[in-house]
């Protein structure tokens, strides 16, 4: 073996394919003993430390932190014998140079779709346990005596690095292969089939005995759309050097894509309320002389939650999904009240759960509770998953209101702003008077103007008298 | 909480068995609300040897951790915080006993006698982990939830059968679980067949406080040892990271059991210090303070404070246990790292005792299939 060791990224957690580096824990020319932990790694299932294999000097890191890489690529390369002198000069075999000769595929080798073999869509299809390898199946049946069928299979391509490419559409091979017998394709892909509308028998199929991929039906979905080639894009005469260019990964990713998905399925109505919340916040004064409030923190946002709690009960249907997929709308009778808050990670939006049922100083627990863990970016998945009904409260930042959007499966949702001394007309005189702006968004499909407003209004209503509104409506 | 536990880490209420506390006290002995009273007389030197047993099952566990944690093992189970409930166990289990083991009973493996590599066959996925249950009187590793403890109780139903019970000299059987397992149905089948027909058997609960990710409370509304009550046989919580009340409950159990007087239930009150299976992440659904306050009631820790007060064992004595759990580690690091892939067609070994003719065939057929490629073996 050679002084230098390349430590591959396992799979840390039966039968993941990738891995993100948090961390390196130590930098090259570190002294390293054997079990040292030397990178935090996050996968799907856990962040964890992995130790040094060897003891040694660090000797190259291949790979950044804040880079997700595929499991088999080498890290970390370990110089076991630091001892023996310094290293010749010259360039090192890259791990990637060494893999690449040991990755070109053997003709004809393992058939896509069986385990070890590529699978559509890039991936390498394993069942439980060690990782998917791309070095497979260096040997080859001997010519004639392989009893496998040997049907025609288009080469897959085998991925030895991170997949950048979409998978080529495949080309189907003049003259077409005539098809005998009935359309081999598994479940999953004939469901999809039905779903997309699509003859799986007007397809060809370049899987395992001619069935149809995934890949294949995507193709031949996508393939009738007329290919705009991208114009050409003129060589930028500005200084690029001063661009940064942020990978889309992690919380900015998913924001992303709920943010995309709900805005374009919702159809968004925003409607806007300014009240005057001077007697909400001489109320949140007097509840901070109270006992049963002495220890808690107090802010107007727990106000606002309860006025949304109230104005829900009194109109059910903004607290609903549009289950398009059943052909129902889905009113809940429990509220999970989600915060958003911005965190260091970015955007999440935890939930309180069923918190129509906690009095006040119960909510106002669970507020702080919420917002804390979120600051502390221990957020566990379960407290983000099933809201009902959201706040966003823009107000801390000093901006007035917005047209928040809604958080996908949710009905509505409110921007709360930041709570001004305005002049306002109270009791036909100018004073100076604590007021705020309410933004409410909504999904038309199920809230029409009448219900918004009326609901808006409430809210309104109960920030402006709160002893008077709970009063009459409780 | 339900169960009356609410203080996080909190001495659960109810109380429990418990011969040395975390501070390294010694209690001399402690009588139950039944009347039965537990002690130990140990002497220095087997004090010494529990040490070394806790000492090394940590070292072995940290071992396979990191291998895992290396791509050398495909998961590990791990035992970490469970030292004490498995070594006072597996040390009062006496040769003729049989012990059935879940995935996580390396500490008791160990007590056997077993040499420690035997699992890794299994985590590193080269082998089935098998060894000769017999000849240890260790069962294979059950990785079905519970499913142990029906084969541990047809097992004492059988050795009753023998003859093998009745006398001071008898044969008892020890089935593991963990407080997840009780939810299950097998668990409770086991402890109604047990019951019902006195079986030799003591069931040895590792209450670690979470299956994967659910807490205790969401397993029960009493607490786990009271469950026996419902069934016809006693039982019995223990501090579980006490070595000492572990072994004497056990033993005390075990006895009863070769005597004939039926099964016990043991709840061996613990923690998980680390997480379920190297493909969980504890820290989504455990809170630090928790974690924090059982290290506090570290069951080695607490042996090693009674050491040395007692003047039983000095500073050389754990510097030499620590080497030689090292060199033990570093061994079986080298040994794991140099286990052989198995053969493809050794999967047909070992299905029937003496072998069957459509096997064979089956075999025949799958070695000229793969004499047909080119190259080596694999």
């Amino acid at each position: 073996m050679s002084r230098i060791k390349d430590f591959t990224l396992p799979d840390l957690g039966e039968g993941l394919t990738e891995g993100e580096i948090l961390t390196w824990l130590v930098e090259v020319g570190d002294t390293i003993e054997l079990n040292q932990p030397i990178v935090e790694v996050e996968t799907a299932k856990a962040a964890v430390e992995i130790p040094a294999k060897w003891g040694g000097v660090i000797a190259r890191i291949h790979v950044e932190a804040g880079t997700t890489v595929e499991v088999g690529a080498t890290i970390v390369s370990i110089d076991t014998d630091p001892s023996a002198g310094p290293l010749p000069s010259g360039p090192v075999p890259s791990a990637e140079s060494l893999a690449a000769v040991e990755v070109a595929p053997a003709e004809g080798a393992v058939e896509p779709g069986l385990i070890g073999g590529p699978a559509p869509g890039g991936r390498t299809a394993v069942l439980v346990g060690y990782g998917p390898r791309t070095v497979t199946a260096k040997r080859r049946p001997r010519a004639g005596s392989a009893p496998v069928a040997s049907a025609p299979v288009a080469a897959a391509p085998v991925a030895s690095a991170p997949v950048t490419q979409p998978p080529v559409a495949p080309v189907p091979a003049a003259p077409e292969p005539v098809r005998s017998g009935p359309v081999l394709a598994k479940p999953p892909v004939r469901k999809l089939a039905k779903d997309l509308g699509v003859d799986l028998a007007t397809i060809v199929g370049t899987g395992p005995l001619g069935s149809i991929t995934r890949d294949d039906l995507q193709a031949a979905v996508a393939a009738p759309a007329p290919v705009v080639a991208p114009a050409p894009v003129a060589a930028p005469s500005f200084d690029t050097s001063r661009e940064q260019r942020l990978p889309i990964k992690g919380v900015r990713k998913l924001t992303a894509e709920n943010m995309v998905a709900s805005a374009f399925t919702a159809p968004h109505v925003t409607e806007f309320l300014t009240v005057d919340m001077t007697r909400s916040m001489k109320v949140l004064e007097r509840l901070k002389g109270r006992p049963e409030f002495r220890d808690v923190r107090l802010s107007p946002l727990l106000l606002v939650a309860k006025a949304v709690l109230l104005a829900i009960k009194r109109h059910p249907m903004v607290n609903s999904t549009w289950s398009a997929a059943t052909n129902e709308i889905v009113v809940k009778e429990y509220v999970n009240l989600g915060i958003a808050a911005a965190t260091e990670r970015g955007l999440i939006v935890p939930n309180i759960k069923d918190a129509g049922r906690l009095t006040l100083r119960e909510l106002a627990d669970a507020l702080n509770a919420l917002v804390q863990v979120a600051k502390s970016g221990k957020t566990p998945p379960s407290d983000m998953a099933g809201g009902t009904f959201s706040i966003t409260n823009v107000g801390v930042f000093g901006v007035d209101t917005g047209t928040p959007i809604l958080p996908p499966g949710e009905a509505a949702i409110l921007a709360f702003g930041a709570v001004r001394p305005m002049p306002w007309v109270h009791k036909d005189k100018i004073k100076v008077r604590q007021v705020t702006t309410l933004g409410l968004s909504f999904d038309h499909r199920i809230v029409d103007g009448e219900l918004g407003s009326k609901f808006l209004r409430d809210i309104g209503a109960f920030l402006t008298d709160p002893e008077g509104a709970l009063l009459a409506w409780t | 909480m339900a169960n009356g536990e609410s203080e996080v880490g909190a001495d659960p209420a109810g109380g429990f068995v418990q011969l040395l506390t975390p501070d390294g006290e010694r209690v001399d002995s402690v009588t139950t609300a039944e009347g039965v009273t537990y002690s130990v007389s140990f002497t220095d030197e087997e004090y010494r040897g529990l040490y070394q047993d806790l000492v090394t099952v940590r070292r072995l566990d940290a071992e396979a951790t990191a291998l895992q944690r290396q791509g050398e093992l495909g998961i590990w189970a791990s035992l970490l915080g469970q030292e004490a409930a498995q070594v006072g166990s597996g040390r009062a289990l006496r040769p003729q006993d049989m012990a059935f083991p879940t995935y996580r009973e390396h500490g008791v493996l160990y007590t056997r006698g077993i040499d420690p590599i035997m699992p890794f066959g299994l985590f590193r996925g080269v082998d089935q982990g098998g060894w000769d249950a017999n000849e240890f009187k260790f069962n294979p590793y059950t990785i079905v939830i519970g499913a142990q403890t029906l084969h541990a109780t047809g097992y004492a139903m059988g050795i009753t059968m023998d003859g093998k019970t009745g006398a001071g000299d008898g044969e008892a059987v020890i089935a593991y679980f963990g407080d997840g397992a009780t939810s299950q149905g097998e668990v409770n089948e086991a402890f109604v067949w047990s019951g019902v027909f006195h079986a030799p058997i003591v069931f040895f609960c590792q209450n670690n406080q979470y299956a994967i990710s659910e807490p205790l409370e969401r397993q029960t509304r009493i607490p786990l040892y009271r469950r026996a009550n419902g069934f016809g046989f006693p039982g019995v919580r223990i501090d579980g990271n006490d070595v000492l009340a572990t072994y004497a409950v056990t033993r005390t159990a075990l006895d009863n059991a070769r005597q004939g007087q039926g099964p016990t239930l043991i709840e061996a009150y613990t923690y998980r210090m680390g997480a379920h299976t190297s493909s969980d992440d504890p820290t989504r659904y455990r809170i630090a303070s928790e974690v924090e306050s059982w290290k506090a009631k570290d069951p080695i820790s607490r042996l090693k404070t009674f050491l040395v007060k007692q003047e039983i064992a000095g500073e050389e004595f754990f510097g030499q246990v620590d080497e030689d759990a090292r060199t033990l580690a570093l061994s079986l690091r080298e040994r794991v790292l140099a286990m052989p892939d198995p053969q493809p067609v050794t999967m047909f070994d070992n299905v029937y005792p003496h072998g069957s003719p459509l096997l064979d065939a089956q075999r025949a057929e799958f070695s000229r299939y793969h004499a047909s490629f080119e190259g080596s073996a694999h």
